[in-house]
């Protein structure tokens, strides 16, 4: 596990959502963004471990594209609405997708990119992994997907980022069960852990081995749903934690910083 | 003997199967009948479990890898469940990815089957953009729209007619002088010989154009034999209000300055009795929309 690594990869993401709140504010970036402040640490860790994996991304999904090697001049475009855009400016914020990870988007609607990726498994047989949240894994087209995936025993890993929040709703209000004892009763590989990038790799590591397998992850969205609004401090910080684990974490953070911020300040001057 | 409809697909099902590694999907294909005879015994099928919404979405999953899957709905009515992915996701992928979904959607309908089973729902999908849609009626038909989707990269939904499955005939244009053109879509193609054959009684003489294509529309036959009626009547097996038969209808009045009328169901539900069936036009049917539309004309 190189925690440097999985540290830089969340330092880009943070970094790199900070400055799309700021064009947010100021309305550079006039429409709907949707921001993965907060959650930086499952894709940054489990992008270490699925490189040639093809990755199905939802609509937060700035931190899986850029994790996993996204061009990232493209994806300001994109936000910005330039037709150089990593989807010529049409899908925006929700709809990113990056052919050379291989990543594909999705058109918004929530955990659509479930069945996609499902599909997908099964008729490449290629490794592939989905990236969504605790509301999307509820969808019933999510849930019979994970279904399909342990019937027909499909590469697949199901990672769902769980910010405990639909919009504002927590999951307390939505239902009494959990998704781990859904897939588990399906018959995937299942895990729930916290999103400390140690837990997260190390778990991964095994599940990788007996797909199909799902993990649930609880993480901390610190902005709203969508836009760059916050409703008070977050209740914790994985980030934040690193920086006291990570041997020279203030330089990679700082070097992670200038990156982004000269490459937003560059893509800017183009408008 | 020429092949029937039933038969050309199974033909081209088979060979895209077992030569081109492509896929089946759908629920109970295996079961009694293998969809009315269309579905070779082969590989590459998929059955799907009981769950409409999701089966779409792996199968739009599917066609992104270039496998090109054929999706069967057994009834159209289906659909409503099935077109979230398709619509949402299949449709759109080319304009907002770059990167196509091709996927052959088997949409198939049937007569006098009820509420929820008798449903030709085309009109919702020339709606949404992004689609080709057609409705072949004869062997020839579907050699060439499955010719046509092998050859592009949309998702097309093809609007069956389970009624079609024996018919081993080719329908034919008429171009000359005539009262009226018939412009008849889907299951009610098998209807307006009859009509004519009713109306030659009264001296009202019929041309015939077909529509197979309805998006993108292809009209060169209509507009040709409408050059050579006075009036035409668009007549489909789907929802009148605001379906493909109005639609067709408006666009070829505008295009040509003749008077085209629309005929559909009715804007009710399709009961499973015969005085609540709400069925697709019937010869007799047409015939009295097109008496309608000359006396308005001779008025």
């Amino acid at each position: 596990m190189n925690l440097q690594e999985i540290f830089r990869r969340m330092c880009l993401i943070r970094y790199f959502e900070l400055q799309v709140a700021e064009a947010v504010k100021k309305k550079i970036i006039p429409w709907l963004a949707y921001l993965s402040v907060g959650q930086e640490a499952p894709s940054a860790t489990i992008s270490t471990l699925t490189k040639g994996y093809s990755v199905f991304t939802q609509h937060r999904g700035h931190s899986v594209y850029l994790a996993y090697g996204g061009n990232i001049e493209q994806l300001i475009d994109e936000l910005l609405g330039c037709k150089t855009g990593c989807c010529k400016g049409e899908g925006g914020s929700p709809c990113i997708q990056d052919l050379n990870i291989p990543m594909y988007g999705h058109h918004g609607l929530i955990g659509e990119n479930i069945p996609l990726a499902t599909g997908y498994a099964l008729a490449t047989g290629n490794s592939t992994v989905a990236y969504f949240g605790d509301a999307a894994a509820e969808e019933d087209y999510a849930l019979t997907s994970f279904g399909f995936a342990a019937t027909h025993k499909l590469p697949i890993l199901y990672i769902c980022e769980d910010n405990n929040l639909s919009i504002l709703t927590p999951i307390k209000d939505r239902r009494n069960w959990n998704v781990y004892d859904v897939t588990t009763a399906m018959g995937l590989k299942s895990a729930a852990i916290i999103d400390d990038p140690k837990i997260i790799f190390n778990t991964v590591k095994e599940l990788i081995n007996h797909l199909p397998a799902f993990v649930n992850i609880q993480t901390c969205r610190h902005l709203w749903h969508v836009g760059c609004g916050n409703d008070g401090p977050p209740k914790w910080d994985r980030l934040d934690e690193m920086r006291n684990i990570v041997s020279n974490a203030k330089e990679i953070e700082e070097q992670m910083r200038m990156y982004v911020e000269d490459l937003w300040q560059k893509q800017l001057q183009k408008l | 003997m020429a092949k029937t409809v039933a038969e050309t697909i199974k033909e081209i099902i088979r060979k895209h199967l077992e030569k081109n590694n492509g896929l089946l999907f759908g629920q109970a294909i295996t079961a009694v009948g293998w969809v009315n005879n269309t579905v070779p015994n082969c590989k590459n099928i998929i059955e799907f479990p009981m769950a409409d919404v999701s089966n779409m979405g792996i199968a739009c999953g599917a066609a992104i890898s270039g496998r090109r899957p054929i999706i069967i709905i057994r009834f159209q009515d289906f659909m409503w469940l099935n077109s979230s992915t398709l619509i949402n996701y299949a449709a759109k992928s080319k304009d907002i990815f770059g990167t196509p979904t091709p996927i052959f959607v088997r949409a198939l309908a049937q007569k006098n089957a009820g509420c929820v089973h008798s449903a030709v729902l085309h009109s919702i999908f020339m709606h949404m953009p992004g689609f080709r849609v057609c409705s072949p009626m004869t062997p020839k038909e579907y050699k060439e729209v499955w010719n046509d989707f092998m050859n592009n990269d949309d998702p097309m939904y093809v609007s069956e007619h389970r009624s079609s499955f024996n018919n081993s005939r080719e329908f034919r244009n008429s171009y000359k002088k005539a009262d009226v053109t018939l412009i008849p879509i889907s299951i009610t193609r098998f209807n307006v010989d009859k009509t004519i054959e009713i109306l030659a009684k009264e001296n009202i003489t019929c041309n015939v154009a077909h529509v197979v294509w309805l998006k993108p529309f292809k009209k060169d036959n209509i507009l040709k034999a409408l050059s050579n009626s006075k009036c035409g009547v668009v007549v489909d097996a789907d929802f009148e209000i605001s379906g493909a038969s109005q639609s067709i209808a408006y666009s070829l009045m505008y295009e040509t300055g003749a008077p085209v009328k629309a005929l559909g169901l009715y804007d009710r539900s399709v009961g499973v009795t015969p005085e609540t069936e709400n069925p697709a036009p019937d010869a007799h049917s047409i015939a009295e929309k097109v008496r309608q539309l000359l006396r308005k004309i001779k008025k």
